[in-house]
């Protein structure tokens, strides 16, 4: 594994400048809203975004500002109230289970809780060859499934000859969400949208987890939607940020303009949240 | 899997139900091996025999016999003709006439007696007796006096002239062996109101009821986890549909409901199976309800996301991201339902809305008949007692396994 101060001195390097990639994904006045009447909650109120092909855009926005709703818009687990999403420049069409089906190919996640994201009663192979078959690799050979599910795993260094047979759940959290970039490595989508991957396994790990991130975006290059609440780590990774609050976006750029020359107030605070160590590194050595 | 069950095994509340409802099972497996016949054939005539050992007695008087001289033999003979109100009466008699009875203990037959025959006189009258009353002590002292003069009986039979011929002469010192006589029966629980073997009856009592409540307990557990994954995965208008029609079942009392049914169905078509049937059809509400809720904190888990994000159908997901989790929760449900579902049938036919009589016993007709011919008011302890032990017995079981498996599935409850 790449040691990560290593990473953290060039964090500039693996920026790129993706104005003028065509568009991957992007929304008009994409709106949800719950309950009606008094009780209406506007968790995500018309935001437009546009995401180019082989970004990495990060949202950020404390619990509650509506991250996690557009997250699972942009998958289509939940149904928007208003607006619309474009695909690959076309008008995202899921209204049945086989349009779905290509829709997903298209579009991967990986969630938040490792723990909670693997069904306990399915082996680790079981989760590795439903990605094989996912993508039509049904009829492949056994010895070629090996192949691809070891190559799969030793990407997130893990030793698959190891995992055979195990369950997700003798795993610690960090092999999990390693598992899960597996997972991704195999399915190998346009789009993947990592609702804060990071933030429920430990420091050490994150790191990790973060460079093969870095790492699947430079191989494949798919468009990385990073979901965090973590503005030190959005800066750290991203090509551009969305800032979201209250389920509207009030800033949004490349990351150095968000981050350097914030026009928010909102933008502002909460860069100065930002606990001092990650100030240390952050804003001024830049 | 395997680790799971084991735990099951380990927790001692599960084990001990486990044994008790395996043991109520087996006997009702082993038993009509060793017992065989129709459990329903009245073998005796009179209602309510005892539970005892039958000897029969015109065997007994063909059969060889031997001579004992036994000391307290006649004693116990007496004993046993003199009830305990036979015994009070005299001592009343006693009294009233002035005799010294103080220090007489009523159960000790030999002092009671001696102080009778030293004392009792047929023409002596105390006062305020009725004639009826002094009738009964003249009866009972001339069988006290025929019982300790000791005289040989004698059986005769009809010889072809129609004269009577000796067959056997008894004295007071014969006695059989009870292997050597040809017929005699143990009926350890009597025999009912009809006149059936009551032990016979109640294992194969046991039988039915087991299968009316498995019967019931599989129709109502199906229903309520079909109905309760459905409206809980898909929501929306299924849902409110569902939870409408549980809703209407739940505020109806489905006792209400399962007699009002019972009752249209009629007597002649309520076989064991439809009883089951209708206890299983009116009592999946709290089943659909429970297993809702747990669908619903489930459906929207990451890896139910990611089982949807991965393509796959309603019915896998279903089947294999949202079964498996409540499983343990099913199983426990469907516990309770049989356990429930036994109860209802005995409530039911206690009421006389069970089964129809003629073709199978189940616990709650027993208790049905010795209620209808008052065994409760007789003393008749045999005839429903056991029936009452056993229901207890099975639902005591069948909730401790639910406890124990509670407790195993549940870690927080462990103590």
């Amino acid at each position: 594994m790449k040691n990560d101060a290593s990473t953290t001195v060039n964090m500039q390097e693996h920026r790129l400048d993706v104005k003028n990639r065509p568009m991957c994904l992007s929304g008009k006045g994409v709106t949800k809203y719950f309950g009606f009447g008094k009780k209406l909650t506007k968790a995500v109120d018309h935001v437009d975004f546009e995401f180019h092909e082989g970004e990495l855009v990060s949202i950020v926005g404390e619990s509650g500002s509506g991250k996690t709703t557009l997250s699972k818009m942009l998958l289509g687990l939940i149904n928007t109230t208003d607006g619309e999403i474009y695909f690959q420049g076309q008008k995202r069409d899921i209204s049945t289970r086989h349009k779905k089906k290509e829709y997903w190919k298209g579009i991967q996640a990986i969630f938040q809780d490792p723990f909670s994201s693997f069904n306990t009663f399915n082996r680790i192979d079981t989760v590795l060859l439903d990605c094989i078959n996912m993508r039509g690799g049904k009829h492949l050979s056994k010895d070629k499934k090996f192949e691809m599910m070891t190559e799969a795993c030793s990407f997130v260094n893990l030793k698959f000859a190891e995992l055979t047979n195990k369950y997700p759940f003798e795993l610690s959290g960090g092999q999990m969400q390693r598992l899960m970039i597996a997972r991704i490595f195999l399915l190998k989508p346009k789009i993947l949208l990592a609702d804060e991957p990071t933030s429920m396994i430990d420091a050490c790990s994150r790191a990790t987890i973060l460079d093969m991130l870095l790492n699947l975006r430079n191989e494949t290059g798919m468009t990385i939607i990073f979901i965090t609440h973590d503005i030190g780590l959005a800066y750290y990774i991203s090509d551009s940020i969305y800032i979201m609050e209250h389920g509207k976006f009030v800033e949004s750029g490349s990351a150095d303009e968000v981050i350097l020359h914030p026009k928010a107030a909102y933008t502002r605070r909460l860069i100065s949240d930002v606990p001092k160590i990650h100030e240390a590194w952050d804003l001024s050595t830049v | 899997m395997k680790n799971t069950i084991r735990q099951v095994f380990h927790s001692p509340k599960f084990l001990v139900g486990f044994i008790i409802f395996v043991a109520i099972l087996l006997l009702t497996i082993i038993y009509p091996i060793f017992n065989p016949g129709n459990p329903l054939q009245q073998i005796g005539l009179g209602t309510f025999a005892p539970p005892g050992t039958y000897v029969s007695l015109y065997d007994a008087v063909t059969t060889g016999t031997s001579t004992f001289r036994l000391d307290d033999a006649e004693a116990n003979r007496l004993a046993q003709v003199l009830t305990d109100d036979d015994r009070i009466s005299m001592v009343n008699w006693l009294t009233a006439m002035d005799v010294d009875v103080s220090g007489l203990d009523i159960s000790d037959t030999e002092a009671l007696l001696e102080v009778w025959f030293a004392n009792y006189d047929s023409t002596a009258r105390p006062e305020g007796m009725t004639n009826a009353q002094r009738n009964y002590y003249v009866r009972l002292n001339n069988n006290l006096l025929s019982m300790s003069t000791a005289e040989s009986l004698t059986v005769t039979q009809p010889d072809d002239e129609g004269e009577p011929e000796e067959v056997a002469e008894i004295s007071d010192t014969d006695y059989v062996n009870v292997n050597d006589v040809a017929n005699v029966i143990t009926l350890p629980l009597g025999t009912d109101n009809f006149g059936r073997d009551v032990l016979k009856e109640l294992v194969s009592a046991i039988g039915t009821s087991l299968l009316i409540g498995l019967v019931a307990g599989c129709i109502a557990t199906f229903i309520g986890l079909l109905l309760g994954l459905l409206s809980g995965y898909v929501g929306g208008v299924l849902d409110d549909i569902v939870m409408f029609i549980t809703n209407i079942f739940t505020v109806i009392p489905s006792f209400v409901l399962l007699i009002l049914i019972n009752y249209s169905i009629g007597q002649e078509n309520r076989g064991a199976m439809v009883v089951a049937l209708v206890i299983g059809l009116t009592s999946w509400t709290w089943t659909t309800r429970s297993v809702r809720s747990q669908v619903i904190s489930l459906r929207n888990r990451d890896h139910v996301n990611l089982s949807k994000l991965s393509g796959h159908s309603l019915v896998r997901i279903v089947l294999t991201d949202i079964l498996p989790y409540i499983a343990s929760y099913v199983v426990m449900a469907f516990i309770l339902q049989i356990s429930s579902a036994i109860l209802s049938e005995a409530q039911l036919s206690l009421l006389g809305l069970g089964p129809k009589t003629t073709e199978v016993p189940t616990l709650g007709l027993m208790m049905n008949w010795a209620m209808l011919y008052s065994a409760h008011l007789g003393g008749k302890w045999w005839a429903y007692f056991p029936v009452i032990g056993v229901i207890a017995l099975i639902s005591f079981s069948l909730n401790l396994m639910n406890t124990g498996l509670d407790q195993v599935f549940n870690p927080t409850l462990r103590d």
